[in-house]
C-alpha cells in the first residue's frame, strides 16, 4: 500500500489499514480540515500520515511545540466553526490538561476530536493511566474504538455528537488498537469549509469566574443530553443475546479479545459493547442488566465502566453480582489478553481451558533491551561528558543526570548509567535546578532539541532567576527522532515539508540569561570534552548545545566503512565497555570486530580508540 | 489449542530486520485473496535494536493476539528470539527459524550471555515437532542483497503445509510494498527460500 491510497482510494474500496491511518482517513471523511499534535507513541503514525497527505487533501496540519498549544489551536479553529481534531500520546493530555479542561466548559461550534492513545502495559510510555477519568474530571464524553474500522467510523459520528452539542469529543484509543492493522472499508470523503469565522461571544469564549459559573451549568446538562444519545447510540450494542444469566459488560480492545474467546469457546453469556462509555448509558445498562444474575466487566486500566455499574445496581438495590477488576477476577495493572481473559471468564463461567504444554528448554535468551543507534550523534555527546566527569575527578556519586523524553533516555542503560531522574517532557531542567537547590552535587540536565521547545524553556528561566547551579545539555540532533523523525523549531522545515524559520536554541538559551552558552559538534570527541569541563566548572546556569543530526536523516552512501585493524588492536575494548557501538562485536576468539552491515561511517570511534587500530576499510 | 476458523502467524525478530515489512506483506495478501485479516504490530521504542513481535490472524477472529500454544506458524528472524516465544508453540505449530544469530550490546558488557549455539538450536530441534532451521543470511546475499534476509524467511513459509495465502498473490504484494529497484532481489530472495523448505 502507499501512503496516498488513504486519501485516493474511493468508496468501498478496502485496505489494510493501521488504527492510525484509519483516523486519518476518518478525519477526511468527517469533513475535518484542521489538525495539530505533538508526537507521541502510541499515536505519531497519524502525525506522519497527516504531513504526507494533509496539502493534497485541502487539510491544515501542524506538528505543534507541545499539546497544550496543539489543543488550544484546534480549539480556536473549531471556535471558528471548522472541524479540528487534535491527537497526542495520553500524557500528551497532562501537558494539555489546563486547555483541556476548560475547553469542555466553551465548547465548540464546529465539531472537535481530542484523540488520546493510552498505553496499557506501557510499551513505549512511563504510566499507564485511563484518560477515560480525565475526560470523566473534564466533562467531555468519551468514545473506545476497538479496531481501526470503528476509529474510522467513530471519527464520524464523534464529529457529529460534538456539533450537535457543541462540545469536543475525546477518542480513547489504546495501543493495541493504534497499532492494530485489518481490513477497513472506506467511505467517502467529506469537502467541507477550510476557512473559519469566529464570531465573537463574550460570554462563552472568556472563562472569567461569572460566566465559567454558567457554563459549568451549561456543560452538566449538555451531558445529561449526550447520556440519553449515549443510550440510544448504535455505538453502544448488544452484540451477542441468549437465554443466560450471565452478562458481559465491554469496551475497546478487550472486546477483541471476549467476543474470540467466546466464539472459541460456545459461552452462552449476552455481550453488551460500548463504543460511547461516557457519559454513562445508565438506561441502556439497565436494560441489559434486567434478569441478570451476574455481570463480568472488561475493560483496560482502571474499573470505569465498573464502578458505573456498581453504583447503578446501588441505586436500584439491584441483586446483581459484578465481576472485574474490584473483586480481583480480572488483572488490576497492563494490558489484558486472550489467554488473561479466557482464564478471568472462567473464574466466573464454567468451561475447560486448553491444557499448557511445557517445553523443556532451560536456556535463556539474551537480554535485548532498545539501544542507540550505531552513528547515532547522542553516544558521542554522553560519552564526552563521562570523559570531563571523569577528568574533573567528580566521583560518580556526586553528579547526578537528570534525563528527560527522548532517544537519549537510553542513556539509562550500562554502560553509562545516566539517567538518575526522569518523569516527563522538560523534567531534566526543572528536577535538576530542585536538585542543585537542594544537594551540593553537580547536577548536569540533558534535553533534546524537540524536547527543549515543548516544555524546557520555561525551567530554563525558572534555573536562571533562582540561581540554580546547573550544567543543561540539549542534545540537538534536528528532529524528533524517538517518535520517527518529526520535525521542530531547531529545522527549517515544518510539517508539510516547506521552509520555515528556525528557531535559536543558543539565542533562546541566551536571552534567558545563561551565564554560560556553547555549541559542540559532538562528533569531536576531545574539543567537546574540552567544553563540557569549562561548563561543568561554571558557576551557575552553563548551557551547552551539542549538535549533529540524527543518524537517520544522513544518507549512507558517501561514508565509509570501518575496521578494527588486528595488528594494533590491544582489545582494550574502550570501543565496546565505554563507547559501547552496538555495531562493534567481539568473536569467540576475544578478538574485536566492526559489522559491516550495521556501521554508519561516523568514525567517531576512531577518536575513541587509544591504539589508533579503527581505520577505514579499503 | 490451535484454531479451525483462523491461522495464526507469530513474527519475532529484531528492530531493522524487517519484521513489521513481512507481516504486512502477508495480511495485504491474504486482504487480496478474499480473507479477514487481523495483526498487532510494535513501534516507537522498541524498534531501535530491541525484539519486535507482530501478531496476525487471518481468517475469522476479531483480536490480533495468539493464545497459549496456539501458534500456525512461528517465523523467527533470529534463533535466540524464540526462546522468548516458547509460550506460543504447541504440538502443531510449525516453526522456521533463521540461523543466523544477533548477540546484543548487553553480552560484550557481560550482563548478559548469548546461549552456546549448537545446544541450543537441539534443543530446540527436540522439543519443538515442527522446526525448519534456515541459513536466510547466505540466501540472501545470494539473491544479492542482505537485507533480503525476511523475504527469504517468507519464502519459507510458503512452502509450509497449511500456509493459506497462494504463492502468486504474496509475490503480488511483494511488490506492491518494497522499492522498484529492489523488486528482483527479494523476487529472487522469495524463491530461494521457498525452495529450501521445499526440498526438506
Amino acid at each position: 500500500m502507499k501512503i496516498e491510497d488513504i486519501l485516493e482510494k474511493k468508496k468501498d474500496e478496502k485496505l489494510f489499514l493501521l488504527g492510525n491511518e484509519a483516523a486519518v482517513r476518518g478525519a477526511l471523511e468527517a469533513g475535518i480540515t484542521f489538525t495539530s499534535t505533538y508526537p507521541g507513541t502510541p499515536s505519531s503514525e497519524i502525525g506522519n500520515v497527516l504531513a504526507k497527505i494533509a496539502k493534497k487533501a485541502g487539510v491544515y496540519f501542524e506538528f505543534s511545540v507541545n499539546e497544550k498549544v496543539a489543543l488550544e489551536v484546534s480549539a480556536a479553529a473549531a471556535a471558528s466553526g471548522l472541524r479540528s481534531f487534535v491527537f497526542m500520546k495520553h500524557v500528551g493530555l497532562n501537558v494539555a490538561a489546563d486547555a483541556f479542561m476548560s475547553t469542555a466548559y466553551t465548547g465548540v461550534r464546529g465539531g472537535m476530536i481530542i484523540l488520546s492513545a493510552d498505553d496499557p502495559s506501557m510499551h513505549s510510555s512511563q504510566n499507564e493511566q485511563d484518560n477515560r477519568l480525565f475526560a470523566q474530571m473534564a466533562g467531555v464524553p468519551v468514545l473506545e474504538p476497538a479496531n481501526p474500522q470503528e476509529v474510522k467510523d467513530l471519527m464520524h459520528y464523534g464529529i457529529e455528537i460534538s456539533e450537535q452539542f457543541q462540545i469536543p469529543v475525546l477518542m480513547r484509543t489504546t495501543t493495541r488498537v493504534s497499532h492494530m492493522r485489518a481490513i477497513v472499508k472506506l467511505g467517502d470523503i467529506k469537502k467541507k469549509n477550510k476557512e473559519g469565522f469566529f464570531e465573537k461571544e463574550e460570554n462563552r469564549f472568556n472563562i472569567a469566574p461569572a460566566f465559567a459559573r454558567k457554563l459549568r451549568k451549561s456543560l452538566v446538562e449538555k451531558l445529561q443530553q449526550i447520556e440519553e444519545v449515549a443510550n440510544n447510540s448504535t455505538v453502544n450494542q448488544i452484540v451477542k443475546e441468549c437465554n443466560s444469566k450471565t452478562g458481559v459488560i465491554t469496551s475497546g480492545a478487550p472486546y477483541n479479545y471476549v467476543i474470540d474467546v467466546v466464539n472459541e469457546n460456545n459461552l452462552q453469556v449476552n455481550i453488551l459493547k460500548l463504543g460511547l462509555s461516557y457519559p454513562f448509558p445508565r438506561g441502556l445498562v439497565r436494560k441489559f442488566l434486567d434478569g441478570l444474575e451476574r455481570v463480568i466487566i472488561v475493560e483496560e486500566v482502571e474499573p470505569f465502566i465498573e464502578k458505573e455499574v456498581l453504583a447503578l445496581i446501588g441505586k436500584e438495590y439491584k441483586k446483581i453480582k459484578v465481576h472485574g477488576k474490584l473483586d480481583d477476577t480480572f488483572p488490576r495493572i497492563y494490558e489484558y489478553n486472550p489467554d488473561i481473559i479466557a482464564e478471568s471468564i472462567a473464574k466466573v463461567v464454567n468451561f475447560n481451558l486448553p491444557e499448557q504444554t511445557d517445553k523443556n528448554i532451560d536456556i535463556e535468551p539474551p537480554f535485548r533491551p532498545p539501544v542507540l543507534c550505531p552513528g547515532c550523534p547522542h553516544r558521542s555527546s554522553i560519552y564526552a561528558i563521562k570523559k570531563a566527569v571523569n577528568s574533573l575527578k567528580i566521583r560518580d556519586e556526586d553528579v547526578i543526570y537528570s534525563n528527560d523524553i527522548g532517544c537519549y533516555t537510553l542513556a539509562m542503560q550500562p554502560p553509562y548509567n545516566m539517567a538518575d531522574y526522569c518523569i516527563c517532557m522538560g523534567s531534566s531542567i526543572g528536577i535538576g535546578s530542585g536538585m542543585a537547590k537542594a544537594t551540593k552535587q553537580k547536577v548536569i540536565s540533558l534535553i533534546g532539541d524537540s524536547t527543549f521547545f515543548h516544555a524546557g524553556i520555561p525551567p530554563l528561566i525558572n534555573a536562571v532567576h533562582n540561581r540554580a547551579n546547573i550544567m543543561v545539555v540539549v542534545l540537538d540532533n534536528r528532529i524528533t527522532a524517538m517518535t520517527g523523525g518529526q520535525p521542530n523549531p531547531s529545522i527549517p522545515l515544518d510539517g508539510w515539508g516547506e521552509e520555515t524559520p528556525v528557531i535559536s536554541i543558543e539565542e533562546l538559551a541566551k536571552a534567558t540569561g545563561a551565564g554560560y552558552v556553547a555549541v559542540i559538534n559532538p562528533g569531536n570527541i576531545k574539543k567537546a570534552t574540552e567544553i563540557f569541563k569549562e561548563a561543568l566548572q561554571y558557576k551557575g546556569v552553563s548551557v551547552v548545545i551539542s549538535r549533529s543530526p540524527c543518524i537517520m536523516l544522513k544518507s549512507k552512501e558517501k561514508r565509509p566503512n570501518f575496521q578494527i585493524n588486528q595488528e594494533k588492536c590491544t582489545r582494550c575494548q574502550i570501543c565496546l565497555k565505554q563507547f559501547n557501538c552496538p555495531a562493534i562485536y567481539k568473536k569467540d576468539d576475544g578478538s574485536i570486530h566492526i559489522n559491516e552491515l550495521l556501521c554508519t561511517g561516523c568514525g567517531v570511534c576512531v577518536q575513541v580508540c587509544p591504539q589508533k587500530a579503527i581505520e577505514v576499510k579499503k | 489449542m490451535i484454531s479451525k476458523k483462523c491461522y495464526k502467524i507469530y513474527l519475532i525478530g529484531i528492530g531493522g530486520q524487517g519484521t513489521i515489512k513481512t507481516a504486512t506483506i502477508i495480511g495485504e495478501a491474504a486482504m487480496s485473496q478474499g480473507l479477514n485479516v487481523v495483526m498487532s504490530e510494535v513501534h516507537g521504542m522498541a524498534q531501535r535494536g530491541g525484539t519486535v513481535v507482530t501478531e496476525m490472524k487471518i481468517g475469522q477472529a476479531e483480536s490480533p493476539l495468539i493464545e497459549r500454544n496456539a501458534a500456525n506458524l512461528v517465523l523467527a528472524f533470529e534463533p535466540s528470539e524464540i526462546l522468548r516465544t516458547l509460550d506460543k508453540i504447541g504440538e502443531q505449530t510449525q516453526v522456521i527459524a533463521n540461523s543466523s544469530t544477533i548477540v546484543p550490546f548487553t553480552v560484550s558488557l557481560g550482563i548478559s550471555t548469548y546461549p552456546e549455539k549448537k545446544r541450543m538450536l537441539d534443543k530446540l530441534k527436540k522439543e519443538i515437532n515442527n522446526f525448519y532451521l534456515i541459513d536466510a543470511e547466505k540466501l540472501a546475499k545470494e539473491a544479492g542483497h542482505l537485507i533480503t534476509a525476511n523475504i527469504v524467511i517468507l519464502g519459507a513459509a510458503l512452502a509450509i503445509p497449511g500456509f493459506p495465502i497462494s504463492r502468486k498473490i504474496v509475490i503480488e504484494s511483494v511488490k506492491k510494498n518494497l522499492p522498484v529497484r529492489m523488486i528482483d532481489i527479494n523476487l529472487k530472495a522469495l524463491e530461494l527460500g521457498y525452495k529450501e523448505l521445499f526440498s526438506e
